[in-house]
């Protein structure tokens, strides 16, 4: 990301009743171009950065481009770096990332720049994809529903990951990505360990193979940067742990 | 730009070399407080077959370790990749042999 120098503007809302404001600088710019532009908003008691994102947008300059859906942490697709950590915005309290009374705003790390604080997504998925993200049944609509036993244990794995909102704040996290753009990032790799263990897919091979090749789980450092920032609180290092193992079985011969 | 091979390569190697070090410490340790003199080592490693199966052992280990180390650490800091990359991590697993070979049969040859 270049930085290329400030742009200040006054605030030109008045706002009545709290004379508080915060500096807040937010990434103006698309492509690799751009800069910071500050903002003086004000300070709420209760207000998430996603508020103030979008009170510069309504209140001050309507041409601020971001993205959010739900509000609530369901649709994963609100995520920025706030103040150098990828963070869910729509869920992140201002006073818990506020430092010396400022804020700045990014877009996600890793993924091109479309434009101000939207990231192009489509590398993130496309990764997925790539990874055999997408459900293989074993079976066709015309056998008997597969009875699935919840206490299962590759049901209990696969459930660790199932609440995965494809946020892709621990992608933004991953320095293997920022170091090896091709590499498929926690994430991915997340999900191909979740089909992995559902006893739905027959063929775990094919799972094994789509994430072996030079961009697959064995580039991953094991330092967990994904696992500490996971806003839903997933695992992905353990994820990318498990195919790593289940490669290594395979190597020797093992079933995988 | 890692594939299974060389991450097994990588792994395997730093489990050879685990033992491999202790046994170097161990050595070291005892060659110092033994109060042995260069002379009295070579006395003991020329034309030792295990010294020489021990250290070769360890050359290896230790060049495919390396080589593949140092692959990723390009790999990540500059973007090299493809056969630059493959050059690279081939002549750093050979330079490295022929010099840890060069000192194993410099202190193991009769
Ligand atoms: S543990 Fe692996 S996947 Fe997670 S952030 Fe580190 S390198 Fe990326
Ligand atoms: S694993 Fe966590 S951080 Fe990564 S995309 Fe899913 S919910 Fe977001
Ligand atoms: S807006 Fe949906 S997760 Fe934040």
């Amino acid at each position: 990301m270049r930085y290329t120098g400030f742009r200040k503007r006054a605030n030109r809302c008045a706002v009545s009743g709290n004379d508080k404001t915060m500096e807040v600088s937010v990434w103006r710019g698309s492509g690799g171009q751009g800069a910071y532009e500050i903002f003086q908003v004000p300070a709420q008691d209760n207000q998430t950065v996603l508020d103030v994102v979008s009170y510069i947008q309504q209140e001050i300059d309507p041409s601020l481009t971001y993205r959010y859906a739900c509000r609530v942490g369901m649709c994963g697709s609100c995520a920025m770096m706030v103040n150098g950590q990828p963070r869910w915005t729509c869920r992140t309290h201002v006073k818990k990332v506020l430092t010396a009374g400022r804020l700045t705003v990014a877009p996600l790390r890793n993924l091109p720049v479309i434009r101000d604080l939207a990231a192009d997504m489509d590398p993130f998925f496309e990764k997925w994809v790539k990874a055999g993200g997408v459900h293989k049944p074993g079976r066709s609509r015309d056998d008997a529903i597969q009875q699935v036993s919840p206490e299962d244990p590759g049901r209990v794995e696969a459930n660790k990951a199932i609440e995965c909102i494809n946020c892709a704040v621990c992608y933004a996290a991953c320095d293997t990505v920022a170091g090896s753009p091709d590499y498929l990032g926690p994430a991915a790799l997340q999900r191909a360990w979740t089909l992995y263990n559902d006893v739905k897919v027959t063929d775990r091979a094919a799972v094994l193979a789509s994430v072996t090749g030079p961009e697959g789980c064995t580039n991953c450092h094991s330092q967990g940067s994904c696992t500490r920032f996971c806003p839903n609180e997933l695992d992905p290092l353990g994820s990318v742990a498990g195919l790593k193992r289940a490669l290594a079985r395979s190597f020797f011969g093992g079933k995988g | 730009m890692l594939g299974i091979r060389l991450y097994m390569a990588q792994r395997l190697s730093a489990m050879m070399m685990g033992p491999l070090v202790l046994g170097h410490l161990a050595v070291m340790i005892y060659a110092i407080q033994g109060g042995l003199s260069s002379a009295e080592i070579l006395g003991r490693t020329k034309g030792s077959i295990p010294w020489f199966l021990f250290y070769g052992a360890f050359v290896l280990a230790v060049s495919v370790h390396a080589a593949i180390g140092l692959r990723v650490i390009l790999h990540e800091v500059t973007g090299l990749k493809g056969r630059l990359l493959e050059a690279f991590t081939w002549a750093v697993m050979l330079g490295l042999t022929v010099m840890g070979a060069r000192a194993v049969l410099a202190v193991t040859l009769l």
